[in-house]
């Protein structure tokens, strides 16, 4: 009866969500456009982060570099052949890939294979470390990668960047990837290798003495991370229409860093809903770096700077007082969610009382 | 080939002075790195984590000395004197607020608490000094040339190895001498014990972070007469790479972070000065340097060995 009903009930959610997002395309403005599409692809990248932060319990924090390859790859290779000489001027673009276009799908999969064979050769010497020093070293790698790509300019326009990426006009596939990682990770996650990475976050030695190779699985969790990363990294090129090594700062790994955090490290759905309260709220944070008059009054408060303050107080005190996020560990259910809607204040109260 | 004769004809148009030169701005990068390192080998030998916001400490002792010698017009030695204060007490104000409530707290929150910490600095820095660079006041005793034979070397360069020098020796001097750094050596021995054995530890990590801060804070003021240029992020690449400086020489050893400064210093310098067309990748040398260390000596130079119990 309840799984029945449950079934029933996801299957009307995905309807709505379907129908809303004809809805988005078709009458809302471009502005709101953007951001859901913003939301989605922060989504994809929150959760492939998630995977080895979260599930696999390994802190990397290298998904800034992972994107930035999958973008460049979107950027070198879907910008028509004849508009090339305009958009690498300085240096002309090296013959070896001066003729090969790959239609968008193409270079996205291109683009998270690369990433993922990177996290291959990066994660062989890597994930032997641990905690600290596994944060260290992933975030020297992005570096890395942005400064390789900052130099290499007959392959990426070196510092210049890559202008007039085709628009990402068809939306559907930033829905798509957005669903096929969601069902993937889910899968991933309810299947052996997903308790494997739990055990591996909750024990290492526990976890080998019960026979699971820690290497090979913190290298597929790291791999398949980088893998989404990099088809994530792909669309938010293609979205913006240009990419540039300074897009892809280190700082840019913190944006996702907040949404694991906030949604719950290990939650898949508190990372879509973390990805989606971060990137909306980041974008509603605006007004405060404008100016702004209150009763006639400039407040002087306002301006350029103070959105990232606010985000980065934001950052601090979801970790200083609300270390679980919003979901914690747990997924979201049916079950829990008629629950909490019969009454809220009991709920909340239950689950904090435990 | 191309890659080795460019090499070459580096090393054989090297002239002696010109060595000299490298070898003096090898050691004076060498020197600050090693000053900033002491920061992060002496938080990590006691908590275990990495302070992340180390590196943005020393940015904000830039913007101090920029406001104290520009906009108050104070003399550079009152400056640098308020500067090391300063810095101390919002080291002390970061451990305060963003670590001592996660004393207990899995390591991963920590983690994420020193990162946030990090950003927030930055943020802060970019809000209220804008991002724009701000040129480091002129101080011309410190940063005019002398000559030394044939070589130029700006007196900054002479002042940094002494000042570092002066600075370690008096460090050692309190860790092995000193009753407060017996206790800093017991908690790093063991945490739990010290606690026990009724040490005060709060007041041993404030201590730490306080000399740690004060350390990156005479790297700074030197690290702006040497590089004049202060932005938000200007210490996030040197704090990265003194951390891998720490590791270097063997986490948690004062001695090690300093014989790793100086690996990283001059590698860096004379990998600029051998191969030219390598320069656009030296701030990549200290992060392989990290991952071959880490490989074969996963416990530093220095380090002892550890080994992890169930």
């Amino acid at each position: 009866m309840d799984k029945k009903r449950n079934m029933l009930l996801t299957a009307v959610c995905v309807v709505v969500l379907f129908g809303a997002a004809c809805f988005a395309q078709f009458e809302l403005d471009s502005y709101i456009r953007r951001i859901i599409n913003l939301c989605l692809i922060y989504a994809i990248i929150g959760l492939s982060m998630n995977l080895t932060n979260g599930f696999a319990g390994q802190f990397s924090l290298g998904q800034a570099g992972f994107m930035a390859v999958g973008a460049y790859v979107v950027g070198i290779f879907t910008v028509p052949v004849e508009l090339r000489e305009n958009v690498f001027y300085a240096v002309p673009m090296n013959p070896l890939i001066a003729d090969i276009e790959m239609p968008l799908w193409l270079a996205l999969l291109v683009g998270g294979l690369l990433s993922a064979l990177i996290a291959f050769l990066i994660g062989t010497p890597v994930l032997r470390l641990r905690g600290d020093y596994l944060a260290i070293a992933t975030l020297g790698f992005s570096e890395i990668i942005r400064i390789i790509i900052t130099n290499a300019q007959s392959f990426t326009n070196g510092a210049l960047g890559i202008k007039d990426i085709p628009a990402l006009n068809d939306v559907r596939y930033i829905y798509i990837a957005t669903a096929v990682t969601f069902l993937f990770i889910t899968a991933l996650i309810n299947s052996s290798y997903g308790r494997a990475f739990k055990a591996i976050r909750e024990d290492e030695i526990a976890a080998e003495a019960m026979g699971i190779n820690l290497f090979r699985h913190k290298c597929l969790a790291f791999m398949l991370s980088a893998f989404f990363a990099g088809i994530g990294g792909g669309l938010y090129g293609a979205l913006l229409g240009t990419v540039d090594p300074k897009n892809f700062l280190f700082t840019l790994t913190y944006n996702f860093l907040l949404i694991i955090v906030l949604g719950g490290m290990g939650s898949i759905t508190g990372s879509m809903l973390g990805a989606v309260i971060v990137t909306a709220g980041l974008e509603f944070l605006r007004i405060f770096d404008e100016p702004m008059a209150l009763f006639g009054m400039d407040i002087p408060l306002f301006r350029p700077g103070f959105r990232m303050v606010i985000f980065s107080i934001l950052l601090m005190v979801c970790v200083l007082f609300w270390r679980k996020g919003i979901m914690g560990t747990s997924e979201f259910t049916w079950d829990k969610f008629i629950t909490f809607c019969k009454n809220p204040v009991k709920y909340c109260l239950g689950k904090g009382a435990k | 080939m191309d890659f080795f004769s460019e090499f070459f004809q580096a090393i054989t148009n090297m002239s002696a002075t010109s060595l000299a030169q490298h070898v003096v701005n090898g050691v004076s990068l060498g020197s600050l790195y090693a000053l900033i390192a002491i920061g992060y080998t002496m938080v990590y030998g006691i908590l275990l984590m990495i302070n992340f916001a180390h590196g943005d400490i020393v940015m904000m002792a830039c913007y101090f000395a920029f406001f104290g010698i520009t906009v108050f017009h104070i003399p550079w030695y009152f400056t640098f004197i308020g500067v090391i204060i300063a810095t101390a007490l919002l080291g002390a104000v970061i451990e305060r607020t963003a670590y001592r409530p996660l004393r207990d707290a899995p390591k991963n929150s920590v983690l994420i608490s020193a990162i946030g910490a990090s950003f927030l600095l930055e943020n802060l820095a970019n809000y209220l000094f804008s991002g724009r660079p701000l040129r480091f006041p002129d101080i011309p005793l410190l940063s005019s040339n002398i000559e030394v034979g044939d070589v130029q070397i700006q007196a900054i360069c002479i002042v940094i190895p002494i000042m570092t020098f002066l600075s370690l020796w008096l460090l050692l001097h309190i860790v092995n001498h000193t009753k407060i750094g017996m206790a800093m050596r017991a908690v790093s021995k063991d945490y739990e014990i010290a606690r026990v054995m009724g040490i005060n530890i709060d007041r041993v990590i404030s201590i730490t972070f306080i000399i740690g801060s004060a350390l990156a804070a005479i790297g700074a003021f030197m690290w702006g007469v040497r590089y004049p240029g202060i932005t938000p992020m200007l210490g996030v690449m040197p704090g990265l790479k003194c951390f891998i400086a720490a590791v270097i020489g063997g986490i948690g050893n004062i001695k090690g972070a300093v014989i790793g400064g100086f690996i990283l210093g001059l590698g860096e310098v004379f990998i600029v000065a051998f191969f030219p067309q390598l320069s656009g990748y030296r701030d990549a040398f200290a992060f392989i340097v990290l991952i071959i260390i880490l490989f074969y000596k996963p416990t530093g130079l220095l380090g002892e060995k550890t080994t992890e119990k169930v």
